[in-house]
């Protein structure tokens, strides 16, 4: 074995995916700057995306956790939207801003923890768990309304409304008006989770046993941790993250429909993925997924703002891009699997 | 008291395992008849009528369920085929059935006529594009060991997109004796035609299995792939095959689709379906890992979920709402079903038969 | 003497549906002693072992560990206890760092301090010499740099019982003796140490004290001073070694040499390098070398197991071409691999339809084998190689290691192979099936069928090859007939004292 005075560990295969993603998103993005000009110049191009994604990014942050235990849950967008549907009829009804904050974290919550048990304690396969709950939370939205309901509290219109304006990020308009950089609360929100969950799976010890347990189960089992535990508690982070992904996206939209965060699990796994987390467990990084979701719906702006306005063009390049990525992974690791092997 | 124990002993058979793999599934529908029976016994009232075209043919709800659910079964079929190899689902069926189904409608509208000979090219064409689908997923999955849900994720995101291409953005009907049909009930035949087509699906892969040692192949592979490439078995080609056989079924349950409606709708066209054939195939017994696996599981598997459906309609509750009470009586199946649930069942039961025999020795001992 | 006890095990009993795994079995471990732990497969050994570490739940019977009762539910229960674990398969995560893999699960502290840990296990590695970095991703390891970071773990526990279950079957001679002068550091911190292992040498060569189980009941704690090794095989097995010593009187016996069967030259494959490589009909030869010395991908590559990059084959001196196993299967070739589970059994599947599997593969897809078909070959080969199980419907996975591996040779015999590969077939298996198998392998040999027999035992070999192809470094460097066979000379070979090379 050579010294290893000066040397650089190779990185591990985490690091490796995610420095992937995040190089080509600004390989993208930089090449929409150069070419489609437009509103990718402007800062306010990236808080759009930011305000229109909130929500998404919470969910995705949610599925990574889950993903790197080695488990999978399908029903967190129409947990998302039974939290709206329900905090908008809560609002309505007189509820104040505080107890429907508290509601939509009890959603969350519920979810995750009966979800969760099912799968830990009773080990039923996770795939069926979340779809029982993608079917229950999606019936029970249209049970509450089956049409669409905007929210009539005045207060947290007020709240909804205030934004984070930055001067120096904004752009003056051709008419000379300065606009400065908007943002929601909402982004706040996200980017707080994003940080906090960062901390948990680098930093403390829950974090780690998740990549543990979705490394090698058994193994997890005799190095002393609590899989069961440990597997439970990271469906119910994920499960209250699709509560506040839930509150998010009513300050978003100010409305509650059934049809709200539509497909948007899918989404969430996609910018898993892309961010590099494998479905099998043990590898994935939230920073990661944060810039999953950022290339996922960037490619979206690109494809409006290079004149492809027909719908299915969005989903086609979506599509393009996930094979891209998910061939990329495939054969970046079978390439580091040989490599190992031959030495 | 003696009747007592001797049905407690049956229950326990039954929850070791007496009927095997099957064991829940017969639970599940002779619970969903008892229900049934009590709530409303003319539910299972079947009668003949006479529809539209003057046609004597079966009516009644039991007809409906397992008429609606030919789809659902057909599916259940393949699924079930490319879980046990690949010990993963596929999330795209119900896209790549819209892009088969628009196939479909694309050939019976280039002709000015659709007679029989058109039909039957328009479902070759359909199970050749479903068959190419299903090929570019079984090749993300066997050849680049990419998880089943991941590689058909990128079908089920652009899949629907691709139908609406092929239709042009529209939604074409089509209008011909045949294909009404196809979709509803062969002059003379009393029963739905869908239901024939599963029949014929049934024993079309009956007769494979019979043939071709494809179970025993599919279930190596699914349980232990190095092992069985070692034992010369080419694990990559029985993946794929795995999901060019579901491309078929595919490409019938579109065509099925198609023509019970009479037109193409690319975005609702077997919507969500891929869930419900996953849950057919869970509620079957298989291993969602991979492994063994019993088709007609899978198949009682979809007509309870069609049954289900039906029973709830039949109580008035609306259709958006129907999922909310699924998910209850899904959660209630597998949960009977868990491992977890049934060890501990047993031990219960097995403590109350030795108490039992406790009480009956002192009993004894009295008299 | 009561002091002196880490360990007490009284009365053990331990039931599983239709099989009683322990009955009546004390054990007694003290303070800094390496304790063999020996018996056949089925013998309960496993079983012990995993209820000391919490896997199972006894039935009856007490545990006490340094005097008082101790209740071990869970590993974290054998954790508190200070009892830690190595097995032969590692249980470590490949996805987490070495440093993270000493230290998860041991900490309560929320906050993981990692710079603190890569420190410490700098120091720990350093101190073991364990040629590993702290940050390193342990999957990027090799496996016995795995095995020695599980051991570093449990020393770094604090344990005051090491249990050592068969960690030296993934280790070369040389990681072998690093591990006993570990276990002799640990033993004089008065450490105590249960050693389980198939090696017998290496039982004498360590151990203090020796336990026999055989049929789950306790057959007796001795002295290893006390015990020679030819009693200690009785007890295993009892019975008397007859056998044994009429198998080894075979080495006069030389193999008058029928037609060539199979040769290649410059055969290689993604794992293998270039060599040549002949076998006559009905001739039994070994491949022997240390770990990694490439005899397992040798044979790989004969049987078209891994990517074949070159060479050319002639089966019965006509050129055939064989890159994928089913080629060589057609060919009349066997393959059974190193590692029975990973490789070898189809765990869910009966035992009959693991016996059939190759056979039904060979004949194609389109011809099925019925089912009465083959549940005659299945009861048939139970019976032949007196399998051990319930019945034939019996999943393959339940069945002791021993009958696993005959299974598997069932499924090869089943398709009457010209040739057939065991790559270490008695690899964790207890001695009298593995008895068995050399015995099969001769009179397979009688039959006319080639064999080439692997097994990191040179005794075995020994007894069973009438010709040893010795390879180093992934070369072949000597071929050993004859008079040439004992082991003095083997080794040398092996060690590369001095090379000999013929044709």
């Amino acid at each position: 074995m050579k010294k290893n005075n000066g040397f650089r560990e190779p990185l591990t295969d985490t690091q490796l995916l995610m420095t992937i993603t995040i190089c080509i998103f600004i390989a993208m993005y930089g090449l929409a700057m150069i070419f489609l000009q437009g509103g990718f110049l402007h800062v306010q191009q990236v808080f759009d995306l930011l305000n229109d994604n909130a929500s998404l990014i919470i969910v995705s942050c949610g599925l990574t956790i889950v993903m790197i235990g080695g488990g999978i849950d399908i029903s967190v967008g129409a947990v998302t939207s039974l939290t709206v549907m329900s905090c908008v009829l809560y609002l309505n009804n007189g509820g104040s801003i505080f107890g429907s904050i508290l509601l939509a974290l009890g959603i969350g919550l519920a979810f995750g923890i009966i979800q969760g048990a099912l799968i830990s304690y009773l080990e039923i396969q996770p795939f069926i768990v979340t779809l029982a709950g993608m079917f229950f939370a999606r019936g029970f939205t249209t049970i509450l309304s089956v049409n669409p309901q905007k929210v009539d509290h005045e207060a947290f219109n007020k709240l909804r409304e205030t934004k984070i304006e930055i001067d120096w990020l904004g752009y003056t308009a051709k008419n000379g008006t300065r606009i400065p950089g908007r943002m929601e609360l909402g982004v706040i929100v996200a980017l707080v989770i994003v940080v906090l969950v960062f901390i948990l799976l680098q930093y403390f010890k829950p974090g780690r046993e998740f990549y543990a347990i979705g490394g090698n189960q058994t193994s997890a089992l005799m190095l002393g941790i609590n899989v069961k535990r440990t597997r439970f508690l990271s469906y119910v982070i994920c499960g209250l993250l699709s509560g506040i992904s839930g509150y998010v996206f009513m300050m978003h939209t100010g409305a509650g429909n059934a049809t709200n965060a539509a497909g948007m699990e899918m989404n969430a796994i996609a910018s898993s993925i892309i961010g590099g987390t494998l479905l099998t467990g043990g590898v994935g990084n939230v920073a990661g997924t944060f810039f999953g979701t950022m290339t996922l719906t960037t490619i979206k702006k690109i494809v409006v703002a290079s004149g492809l306005n027909d719908p299915w063009w969005q989903s086609i390049t979506t599509g393009g891009m996930l094979c891209f990525f998910i061939l990329l992974q495939s054969v970046v690791l079978s390439r580091r699997e040989k490599k190992k092997k031959a030495s | 008291m003696k009747d007592n124990t001797k049905k407690s002993f049956d229950i326990k058979s039954i929850f070791r395992g007496g009927l095997g793999q099957l064991t829940i599934p017969i639970i599940a529908i002779a619970l969903l008849v008892i229900f049934n029976l009590i709530r409303d016994p003319s539910f299972f009232s079947i009668g003949f009528s006479s529809n539209n075209e003057g046609n004597t043919v079966l009516e009644g709800n039991l007809i409906s369920i397992i008429n609606s659910a030919s789809e659902l079964a057909v599916l259940a079929i393949g699924m079930t085929l490319v879980t046990a190899a690949c010990g993963g689902q596929d999330i795209s069926v119900g896209a790549a059935a819209a892009i088969a189904g628009s196939a479909f409608v694309k050939v019976l509208k280039s002709g000015s006529e659709i007679g029989a000979g058109t039909v039957i090219a328009a479902f070759v064409l359909a199970c050749v594009v479903a068959m190419i689908f299903g090929a570019f997923n079984g090749t993300l999955v066997a050849v680049f060991k990419i998880q089943p849900m991941i590689a058909t994720l990128i079908l089920y995101t652009c899949g629907r997109s691709i139908a609406y291409w092929i239709n042009g953005g529209a939604t074409p009907t089509v209008s011909s004796p045949i294909i009404t049909a196809i979709g509803s009930f062969i002059p003379g035949i009393p029963v739905p035609t869908p239901v024939i087509i599963v029949i014929v699906m049934i024993v079309l892969f009956k007769l494979l299995f019979r043939f071709t040692s494809l179970e025993l192949l599919t279930q190596s592979v699914g349980i232990n792939g190095s092992a069985a490439r070692l034992n010369g078995i080419n694990t990559t080609f029985i993946k794929l095959l795995s999901f060019i056989f579901l491309g078929i079924c595919v490409a019938v349950a579109g065509c099925i689709g198609v023509s019970r409606l009479g037109l193409i709708n690319h975005e609702t066209l077997l919507l969500d379906i891929e869930m419900d054939a996953i849950l057919a195939v869970a509620i079957g017994g298989n291993n969602l890992g991979g492994g063994r696996f019993k088709i007609s599981g899978s198949i009682l598997g979809a007509y309870i979920i069609q049954m289900l459906t039906i029973t709830l309609y039949a109580m008035k509750v609306p259709s958006t709402d129907v999922k909310a009470y699924k998910a209850i009586v899904i959660v209630i199946l597998v949960v009977i079903g868990s491992p977890v649930v049934k060890q501990k069942f047993n031990r219960f039961m097995t403590q109350l038969q030795m108490k039992k025999n406790q009480t009956a020795v002192k009993e004894g001992g009295k008299a | 003497m009561q002091e002196d006890c880490l360990l007490k095990l009284r009365g053990i009993e331990k039931r599983f549906p239709g099989v009683r795994a322990l009955h009546n079995v004390d054990f007694t471990l003290r303070k800094g002693e390496i304790h063999a732990l020996m018996g056949e497969n089925g013998a309960g050994k496993s079983t012990l072992i995993k209820l000391l570490t919490g896997v199972y739940s006894k039935d009856d019977g007490t545990i006490y560990v340094e005097g008082k009762e101790a209740h071990i539910h869970s590993p974290q229960d054998a954790q508190n206890n200070g009892i830690s674990t190595v097995y032969q398969e590692i249980t470590l995560c490949p996805n987490l760092t070495v440093a993270e893999n000493i230290f998860i699960g041991r900490e309560s502290n929320m906050v993981v301090k990692r710079k603190d840990y890569e420190k410490r296990t700098a120091e720990i590695l350093s101190n073991l010499q364990i040629p590993a970095r702290p940050r390193q991703q342990l999957g990027n390891c090799s496996l016995a740099v795995q095995q020695m970071v599980a051991i570093a773990r449990a020393v770094d526990m604090q344990c005051k019982v090491l249990i050592l279950d068969e960690p030296t079957s993934s280790l070369d001679d040389k990681e072998v003796n690093m591990l006993f002068k570990l276990m002799r550091d640990l033993k004089a911190r008065g450490v105590g140490i249960i050693f389980v292992t198939h090696f017998l040498e290496q039982v004498y060569e360590v151990c203090d004290r020796i336990t026999v189980l055989r049929n789950g009941e306790l057959v007796g704690e001795y002295l290893t001073e006390d015990l020679p090794q030819v009693q200690l095989v009785s007890k295993m097995i009892g019975k008397e070694l007859d056998e044994l010593n009429t198998l080894s009187e075979k080495d006069d016996i030389v193999k008058e040499k029928g037609e060539v069967f199979y040769e290649a030259k410059g055969l290689s494959s993604s794992n293998a390098l270039p060599f040549d490589f002949t076998i006559h009909k009905g001739e039994v030869n070994g491949f022997t070398g240390l770990l990694g010395s490439g005899r397992s991908e040798s044979v790989r590559a004969i049987f078209g197991a891994d990517k074949v990059n070159g060479g050319t084959v002639k089966i019965k001196g006509k050129q055939v071409q064989i890159d994928r196993p089913i080629q060589a299967m057609k060919n009349g070739i066997g393959y059974l691999s190193e590692d029975r589970k990973g490789d070898g059994i189809i765990a869910e599947l009966s035992v009959r339809e693991n016996i059939i599997l190759a056979l039904q593969v060979m004949n194609g897809f389109f011809k099925p084998i019925s089912r009465s078909e083959s549940e005659a070959f299945a009861d048939e080969y139970i019976k032949a190689l007196s399998i051990k199980t319930a019945s034939r419907e019996t999943p393959v996975g339940s069945l002791s290691g021993g009958n696993q591996q005959k299974v598997i040779l069932a499924r090869w015999l089943l398709t009457h192979p010209d040739y057939l590969i065991l790559d270490e077939p008695t690899r964790g298996i207890d001695v009298g099936t593995k008895l068995e198998i050399q015995k099969l392998v001769l009179k397979l040999a009688e039959d006319g069928v080639s064999v080439t027999f692997i097994s990191s035992e040179i005794e075995e070999m020994l007894r069973t090859c009438s010709r040893l192809i010795v390879m180093r470094d992934r070369h072949i460097v000597g071929e050993l007939k004859g008079s040439e066979l004992n082991q003095a000379q083997v080794m040398r070979t092996i060690a590369g004292g001095e090379t000999k090379n013929e044709g």
